[in-house]
């Protein structure tokens, strides 16, 4: 007991490099948080949000838990980042926010709450560490700290573990049954696909291009048809209507 | 520096995904700010975890963090659901069940 009370009182105050890099990523990602919330563009909101997991995940290495600093950017910078991203591009970058509120006073309300809560928090927290004092993890971690979490997780939280596993598998299976999409009507042949062109009345074979059986054969002057009229699909978009300058009218008429 | 200083830092990023939470209309948004949430709770775990000499809070941190996994895949697949059929992805759109 003295022993733990002596690394206790060592550890109130960290190593002297720890305080730098907390107090500057620290601000960063106080900033990045703001900007996931006041960002226009979701995509912006994403990579603000990525930076608030990556500075955790400094947090965490500086904190003697550097398993969980690679899990926090492998599983949630890497993964669930990208799953963010992918789904903001499926859904559309530009639906953007309504600005209307649906309930009168609300932004308020929340501003008022959210300064509020942080000042009682951070008041209650900040009354309770200034005489709190820190154990450290250098004997938890004496044997590494990946092997002293592994052996937690196999030996105390070996229940809690195997259900979070069923639970993974679950949530997989969930969100394919979400995403699945049942097709109500089967789907069209090759041959019904062909009668349903014909029975809308498009021509059996393609449209001749330009010039064809016309005086001349320029991209604008158009083909003609059997009966003598000229083809307008034949000539493409931006040059139909326009009438080349030696009017091509009475030469297209046999 | 006090350790226990996380715990602030862990507090105003907690505070900030609630409020972004209430003003955001995009369901999107409003899902990234659930995981600010949630990594400021973890953020405070690691930091119990190292106050107070046990790994404990590491590895409840480590659950944490598989299931907002869970929960961001299947979250995600009813967003992409709803937008389907209701062609928005504003969380005031989706209320049906309201009448």
């Amino acid at each position: 007991m003295a022993a733990h009370l002596m690394a206790a009182q060592v550890l109130t105050h960290t190593r002297p490099g720890e305080s730098a890099v907390f107090w500057v990523v620290g601000t960063l990602s106080v900033l990045a948080a703001l900007g996931v919330v006041f960002s226009k563009n979701a995509v912006h909101a994403a990579l603000a949000l990525a930076g608030v997991m990556v500075s955790l995940a400094i947090f965490y290495a500086m904190q003697d838990a550097p398993f969980l600093a690679v899990v926090q950017v492998v599983v949630y910078a890497g993964a669930v980042m990208s799953l963010f991203l992918f789904v903001v591009m499926l859904i559309g970058v530009d639906s953007s926010d309504s600005l209307v509120e649906t309930i009168r006073g609300q932004r308020l309300a929340t501003g008022f709450f959210g300064v509020a809560f942080v000042a009682l928090l951070v008041g209650v927290i900040g009354h309770t560490i200034s005489h709190a004092s820190a154990v450290g993890l250098a004997s938890a971690n004496a044997g590494g700290n990946v092997q002293a979490v592994a052996r937690l997780i196999f030996t105390t939280y070996f229940w809690p573990f195997e259900i979070i596993s069923a639970l993974l598998i679950i949530a997989a299976m969930g969100a394919m049954v979400l995403a699945h999409r049942e097709r109500t009507v089967p789907r069209p042949t090759q041959p019904e696909l062909m009668r349903a062109r014909f029975r809308e009345g498009h021509p059996s074979a393609p449209h001749s291009g330009p010039g064809v059986f016309a005086a001349g054969d320029a991209a604008d002057r158009p083909a003609l048809l059997p009966t003598g009229a000229p083809d307008d699909a034949s000539v493409y978009g931006e040059l139909s209507g326009h009438r080349p300058v030696g009017d091509g009218s009475r030469e297209n008429t046999p | 520096m006090n350790p226990a200083n996380y715990l602030v830092l862990a507090a105003i990023l907690f505070t900030i995904g609630a409020v972004g939470v209430l003003i955001r209309r995009n369901a999107i948004v409003v899902f990234m700010c659930i995981e600010l949430m949630l990594n400021a709770a973890n953020l405070t775990l690691v930091t119990f975890s190292r106050l107070r000499g046990a790994l404990d809070g590491q590895v409840i941190a480590f659950f944490v963090m598989v299931v907002a996994a869970a929960e961001v895949v299947v979250g995600l697949a009813i967003i992409v659901t709803i937008f389907r059929t209701r062609r928005s992805a504003s969380v005031d759109d989706a209320n049906l069940l309201k009448y």
